[in-house]
C-alpha cells in the first residue's frame, strides 16, 4: 500500500494496473486523456499493451480483441468518444468479452463543453447500444474510489464476462487528492481451464457466466456478435435461441442485483428529508446533509456508488419514511426516473435538482435551501 | 472405389456444410484457394490461427466455415478486433477476411492505419464490387455505370482502387488477383504465411458476386471467369493501357513486396527502451 497524491484520472490508471490491466487502447479526449497518459508511460515499462488507436471506435474494438485473447483490457473515454464506442460495448455484451470502460462525464451533447463536469451519460451507460443488454456502471465519486471501483469493475467484469462502465466525471478525473494505492489487487479470473466439452456460451446457473476460453487455446472457438446457440453457432432465425442468450445475459447481471448494488448511507435513520445522489454531487450532498442536522433538520443521504442495476426495493428500504426525496444531479434529470419509480407509489415526493454547464457545482448550500424548501420550512 | 476427400473438407467444418453462399458464388474459390494454400504448405490443423471477419457474405468464409478459432465483429471493426488479438498474442497467425464493403467504406479508417503501422496481419479483401449481402448496393469499389439498387441509373461516382491505395502505405505485402487466377492467388496467400511473414500483409480478390453482379449482366459464373481470365491483366501490361482502356481492365499482380519488421517488433523494441519485456 502506497499514499499517492493522485488525480481521479490518475487513481483510474492506478487501480486498474493493480488489478492486472495489461491492454490499454485509446483516443485521446478531455477530461479523460491523464488516463491514457499514465498507461502510455506505465503499460510498456510492465511488459503491457498500449495502443493510440485511430478512434474510439478502434479503441473498442481493439479492446474487445485484447479482451477474447485473455488480456485484462480497458480503455477510457468522455461523451463524444464514449458515443462512439456504444456499438462495440453491445457487441462485447453479445459475446460476453470483461472489458472496462471508463467515461469521464463532461458537458454536452455534441462536443458541449469539454472541459467542464456534467453526469448527462448515465442513461447512455446504462442503454446506449440497441436490442436488450445489460451492462454493469459503477460511479466513484472522489479519487479513492476512482482507484477502488476500478478494481472492482476489472473483478465484475472477468466475473460476469460483461462490460463494466466506470462512470466519472470532471470533479472526479481533474480533483487531486491522497490516494492509497494497492501494489496487487486480487481479482477474479474467468481464465481457469476449460475443457472443449464445456460449451462457452451457456450456463446451467443463470447468475453465473460460463467460463471463457481464450482465442488460441486449440478450441476452435466461434465467436460472433449475431445471435448464437451455447456453442457459438449462429442462428439467426429461431425464437427460442434469440430469447434464450438475451435472457441468459441480462439475468446474469440482474440476478446479482444484491451483490453488484453498491452505496454508502449517512444521516438520520428516519429522515424529514432524503437525498440520493452519486458521483462529485455526493460531496455537496454529504455537506448538506450536515448542516440540515446541525440546525435540527433530520437529513439522509444515499450514495450510489452503482447506477446499474439498482435494485429498487433494497433503496426504498434503505431510505426510510422521508416527507420528501431530492435527487442533485450535473444534469436535466436522468437518476431522478428510477428514484420516482421507487416512491411514488407510496405519494413520497420525488424533486429533482439539476444544473450543468461552466464548470459550476452544486453547491451545500443551494441543497440545503431545496431541502428546506420541499420541506416547507 | 474410394471417394477422395475434397482438399478443401480438412479445413472446414463439416457440420455446417452446405455453405449458405448462392450457387456459382466465388467465395468458394476463395476458400479452396486457402485451403489448398494450407494443403501444400502442410498445414494440419488451424490450431494457431485466428480468423477475424466483418458483417457481409465474405465474412461468412471464416465463421462459420473455416475450422478454426474464428471472431465475426461487427461490420466494418475486423481490423481493430484483429489488432486487439494479435497485439496479445503474437504468436498467432491472425488472419481478416472481409468484403469491400466492410474493409474499405465503414471499416476503411481502421484499414489504412493498419497499414500505416504495418500491423502483423493477413487481409483478404474478397471484392465482390457491390454491398452482397444487403442486396448489392453500390460500394466504394463498385465500376463507374453500373447499375445497382442505389445506382439505378448507373454509377456516376469513381471507384476506389484499394490495392493502389495501400501500395503507397508503409503496408509490407500488397497483391490483387482476379478469381480467374486462382494458382497465383493460391500461391500469394503461401507467400504471406511463410517468406512474408511479417507487418501487414494485403490480398485483395476480385470476386464479382454472382447474383448482384453476375447475373445481373446476364452472364454464368463460367461466362464471368472467362471474362475475366481476358481482362484481368498483369500490371506491367495494365500501365501500359490508355486511359480509357483501363477502364475495362483489372490490373493483378504483387504490387509490392518487402519484410520491413511489423509493429510488434517494433513494439518490442520499444517496450526494451523502456525497460519492460512484450508478453514475456
Ligand atoms: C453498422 C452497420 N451498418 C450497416 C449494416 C448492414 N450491412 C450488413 S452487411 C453490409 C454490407 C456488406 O458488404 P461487404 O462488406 O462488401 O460484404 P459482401 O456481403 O459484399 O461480401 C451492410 C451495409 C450493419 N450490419 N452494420
Ligand atoms: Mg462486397
Amino acid at each position: 500500500m502506497r499514499k499517492l497524491l493522485l488525480t481521479g484520472n490518475e487513481a483510474v490508471a492506478e487501480g486498474a494496473l493493480a488489478t492486472g490491466c495489461n491492454f490499454y487502447a485509446g483516443y485521446p479526449i478531455t477530461p479523460s486523456s491523464e488516463i491514457m497518459h499514465y498507461m502510455a508511460r506505465e503499460l510498456p515499462k510492465r511488459g503491457g499493451v498500449f495502443i493510440q488507436s485511430e478512434d474510439e471506435l478502434a479503441a473498442i474494438n481493439m479492446v474487445i480483441g485484447a479482451a477474447l485473447a485473455g488480456a485484462r483490457a480497458m480503455t477510457a473515454t468522455s461523451g463524444p468518444g464514449f458515443s462512439l464506442m456504444q456499438e462495440g460495448i453491445g457487441y462485447a455484451v453479445m459475446v460476453e468479452a470483461p472489458i472496462v470502460v471508463v467515461d469521464v462525464m463532461r458537458a454536452g451533447p455534441a462536443t458541449g463543453q469539454a472541459t467542464k463536469p456534467a453526469q448527462g451519460d448515465v442513461m447512455q451507460a446504462r442503454w446506449g447500444r440497441h436490442g436488450d443488454q445489460y451492462v454493469v456502471v459503477l460511479a466513484p465519486s472522489n479519487p479513492q474510489e476512482a482507484h477502488d471501483l476500478t478494481i472492482k469493475a476489472f473483478a465484475i467484469a472477468e466475473e460476469l464476462r460483461v462490460p463494466v462502465v466506470v462512470l466519472t466525471d470532471e470533479f472526479v478525473g481533474h480533483g487531486r487528492e491522497v490516494v492509497e494505492v494497492s501494489e496487487v489487487a486480487e481479482a477474479s479470473s474467468r481464465r481457469v481451464e476449460v475443457g472443449p466439452q464445456e460449451a462457452p456460451f451457456y450456463s446451467p446457473d443463470p447468475r453465473k457466466a460460463p467460463p471463457l476460453p481464450p482465442l488460441g487455446a486449440g478450441h476452435y472457438l466461434l465467436v460472433t456478435g449475431s445471435t448464437h446457440n451455447e456453442w457459438g453457432y449462429r442462428d439467426v432465425h429461431r425464437f427460442e435461441t434469440h430469447f434464450k442468450l438475451v435472457k441468459r445475459l441480462k439475468d446474469k447481471v440482474w440476478l446479482n442485483k444484491d451483490k453488484l448494488f453498491m452505496y454508502e448511507v449517512v444521516g438520520d435513520e428516519e429522515p424529514e428529508v432524503l437525498f440520493i445522489t452519486y458521483g462529485s454531487v455526493a460531496r455537496s450532498a454529504k455537506t448538506a446533509v450536515r448542516k440540515l442536522r446541525e440546525a435540527d433538520v433530520r437529513a439522509k443521504l444515499i450514495r450510489l456508488k452503482t447506477l446499474w442495476p439498482i435494485d429498487v426495493p433494497e433503496l426504498r428500504k434503505l431510505g426510510g419514511e422521508p416527507r420528501a426525496v431530492v435527487v442533485p444531479e450535473l444534469n436535466l434529470g436522468q437518476l431522478v426516473y428510477d428514484i420516482e419509480r421507487a416512491y411514488n407509489p407510496f405519494e413520497v415526493p420525488v424533486v429533482h435538482y439539476g444544473k450543468v454547464g461552466g464548470g459550476i457545482p452544486i453547491y451545500p448550500s443551494e441543497l440545503v435551501s431545496k431541502a428546506l424548501e420541499v420541506l416547507k420550512k | 472405389m474410394s471417394k477422395a476427400k475434397h482438399f478443401t473438407r480438412e479445413y472446414v467444418r463439416e457440420e455446417v456444410l452446405p455453405t449458405a453462399f448462392c450457387p456459382g458464388c466465388y467465395n468458394g474459390v476463395v476458400m479452396n484457394a486457402l485451403a489448398l494454400a494450407f494443403k501444400e504448405l502442410g498445414v494440419r490443423g488451424l490450431r494457431n490461427y485466428v480468423f477475424v471477419s466483418g458483417i457481409g457474405c465474405s465474412s461468412w468464409i471464416p465463421s462459420p466455415y473455416i475450422k478454426a478459432d474464428s471472431v465475426h465483429t461487427l461490420h466494418g471493426r475486423a481490423v481493430a478486433v484483429a489488432t486487439g488479438i494479435k497485439l496479445v498474442r503474437p504468436d498467432l497467425n491472425v488472419v481478416v477476411i472481409a468484403g469491400d464493403g466492410d474493409l474499405a467504406a465503414i471499416g476503411g479508417n481502421h484499414l489504412i492505419h493498419a497499414a500505416r503501422r504495418n500491423m502483423d496481419l493477413i487481409v483478404i479483401m474478397v471484392n465482390n464490387l457491390v454491398y452482397g449481402m444487403t442486396r448489392g448496393q453500390q460500394s466504394p469499389t463498385t465500376p463507374h455505370g453500373k447499375v445497382t439498387l442505389t445506382t439505378p441509373y448507373g454509377n456516376f461516382e469513381m471507384p476506389f482502387d484499394i490495392a493502389g491505395l495501400l501500395t503507397h502505405t508503409n503496408a509490407n505485402y500488397v497483391a490483387r488477383w482476379c478469381v480467374s487466377n486462382f494458382t497465383q492467388l493460391k500461391e500469394s496467400i503461401k507467400e504471406v504465411l511463410t517468406k512474408y511473414s511479417r507487418g501487414f500483409r494485403f490480398i485483395e480478390v476480385w470476386a464479382p458476386c454472382i447474383t448482384y453482379v453476375v447475373r445481373y449482366e446476364g452472364k454464368t459464373p463460367g461466362e464471368k471467369l472467362k471474362e475475366m481470365r481476358e481482362v484481368c491483366v498483369p500490371v506491367s501490361k495494365y500501365e501500359g493501357l490508355s486511359g480509357e482502356e483501363k477502364v475495362k481492365y483489372v490490373a493483378v499482380g504483387v504490387f509490392k513486396k518487402e519484410d520491413k519488421p511489423g509493429f510488434i517488433e517494433l513494439y518490442r523494441e520499444y517496450v526494451a527502451r523502456a525497460g519492460g519485456a512484450h508478453n514475456e
